[in-house]
């Protein structure tokens, strides 16, 4: 066998002693020493389905964008409505570049905070300095940092939350399990509804939303004390820690892009599949980075999609990998592997417009072999977010 | 039967002019669950240290080498219906394949049992 990792420099997360003593094997990821895996992908990739996984995602990036006009700029660099957001509300958004290749994917909440009435002063409640909560991708944070700096107004204050660890709680049980230690927590939060939280005296940001198709949480927290909340939460008898493995695996079941393989600069929203982050308003007003590169492949449609494959038999097509239809390449693999829930193979890839339609028939190159494969709807796993009533 | 190790963590046993390869324990704790295994065909001729197989856990395709030259005589069925196999008995019923010995001389540069385990101890 050939084990082809390098060993880059790489930083520690504030949780690396509870990794290594829950058994992870570390890789480098992202900059970082991350847990690919405890007891093994496949199992908490069950687990996690089944019950509840907890990931740590504190390599990402944490942002807080605030200010009187951090709504109006941040409408400027992304295309969601960020005007629009309610306090408490997130949003999937992106960062783009003028010719409208994808930066960055990211969630950016409303995080403006209420402040109640105070009854010595007779002052009525109202909102704070409006607030924004950004979490971006841990590869590209660096890269995303510069970009916001550039671009946003002096009055707007850009702050890396770099003290802050971030725990990703998903799975059927996750609201079950943190009700239990967070009394009445979940019954407050639809999916994309984020709220503040304290935890004793620990103050703590809690989102339901994911990366893995599932119900759960996001929870940021003082790095100091994400030990002692890992540790709380793991005591639930549905929660283990699951690693960056299961996290692959959950993900690419769910549909669901990752950065630096499905997306990157020379890959767009439109093509990318991710038209739902341009609302209808932004799509037609403008005033973003990138619009009038959109707006023209809206208008002109995209030679590629970011289509679903299912594979006959059991070998993986790997990102890489070239799609066929006949003799002629009509694209290429950006994510794939075997799915641990469908007991098939599964993959991500662009092809070209006229093949991307469901259920069309392809072949995909792996070791001079032609796999077959055909178009599939995503998600491959149905979502299983908790929308509320 | 001599059974010899390499340092890519494949084995190899010898029982008269055949000989049968897998990969060991620690590999398959290495590359964890594994869900495809590609083997060679039948008859084909393998060099010493090249692909001769490909192991897919969930995460990646990993090369195995042939420890020595020779000719396939059977690759393990048994793999392509449960490759889990891998996991299980990485070094029995996990096998992948056999081939004719073509130069015992290859033997000599080969661990044995005790000089892997001190290798693997040691990474």
């Amino acid at each position: 066998m050939s084990d082809t990792d390098t060993q880059p420099e790489v930083e520690k997360l504030p949780l690396d002693a509870w990794h290594r003593r829950k058994g992870a094997r570390m890789v480098p990821f992202a900059g970082y020493e991350m847990p690919i895996q405890y007891e093994g992908i496949v199992a908490e990739h069950h687990w996690t389905r089944d019950h509840a996984g907890l990931f740590d995602v504190s390599h990402m990036g944490q942002l807080l964008v605030t200010g009187d006009g951090a709504a109006a700029a941040l409408d400027a660099l992304m295309p969601a409505n960020v005007s629009a957001l309610k306090p408490g509300r997130v949003r999937y958004s992106l960062l783009l570049n003028e010719e409208g290749g994808i930066l960055d994917d990211l969630m950016v909440t409303n995080a403006t905070p209420w402040i109640p009435a105070d009854e010595e002063t007779g002052e009525a409640g109202r909102w704070g300095e409006p607030t924004y909560y950004l979490v971006v991708n841990g590869a590209t944070k660096w890269d995303d940092i510069a970009h916001l700096r550039e671009h946003l107004p002096d009055e707007v204050t850009l702050t890396h939350l770099d003290e802050q660890a971030l725990l990703a709680l998903q799975g059927p049980s996750a609201a079950t399990a943190l009700n239990r230690v967070m009394r009445g927590v979940p019954e407050q939060l639809s999916f994309m509804q984020s709220m503040t939280y304290e935890f004793g005296e620990l103050p703590l940001r809690i989102s339901r939303c994911g990366y893995t198709g599932e119900d759960g949480f996001e929870i940021s927290v003082a790095a100091e004390q994400a030990q002692m909340l890992a540790d709380r939460l793991c005591a639930e008898i549905e929660i283990r820690p699951a690693g960056l493995g299961a996290r692959d695996s959950l993900r690419l079941e769910a549909g669901l892009p990752l950065y630096g393989h499905d997306l990157d600069p020379t890959r767009d929203p439109v093509s990318g599949g991710l038209s739902f982050a341009l609302t209808k308003k932004r799509r037609e007003e403008g005033g973003w980075i990138g619009h009038q590169a959109c707006a023209a492949k809206f208008a002109d449609g995209v030679a590629e999609r970011r289509v679903g494959l299912v594979l006959e038999g059991r070998m993986p097509a790997r990102e890489g990998a070239k799609v066929f239809a006949g003799d002629r390449q009509v694209g290429l693999v950006t994510s794939g592997g075997f799915s641990p829930t469908l007991n098939h193979p599964i993959a991500m890839a662009y092809v070209t417009g006229d093949h991307a339609d469901d259920g069309t028939r392809l072949e995909v190159e792996v070791r001079n072999k032609r796999l077959p494969a055909s178009v599939s709807p995503l998600p491959f796993v149905p979502h299983r977010y908790h929308r509320g009533s | 039967m001599p059974r010899y190790f390499t340092e890519d963590h494949e084995w190899v046993e010898i029982d008269g002019d055949t000989a049968t390869v897998g990969i060991t324990d620690y590999a398959q704790g290495q590359l964890g669950d594994i869900v495809f295994v590609e083997l060679p065909e039948e008859g084909a001729e393998i060099e010493k240290g090249k692909d001769a197989a490909v192991v897919e856990s969930v995460k990646a395709a990993s090369d195995v080498y042939s420890p020595i030259t020779g000719t396939v005589i059977e690759a393990n069925g048994a793999l392509e219906d449960d490759p889990s196999l891998v996991n299980s008995s990485p070094e029995e019923d996990g096998w992948f394949f056999k081939l004719t010995v073509a130069d015992e001389g290859e033997l000599d540069g080969l661990m044995d049992e005790e000089a892997y385990g001190k290798f693997v101890a040691n990474l």
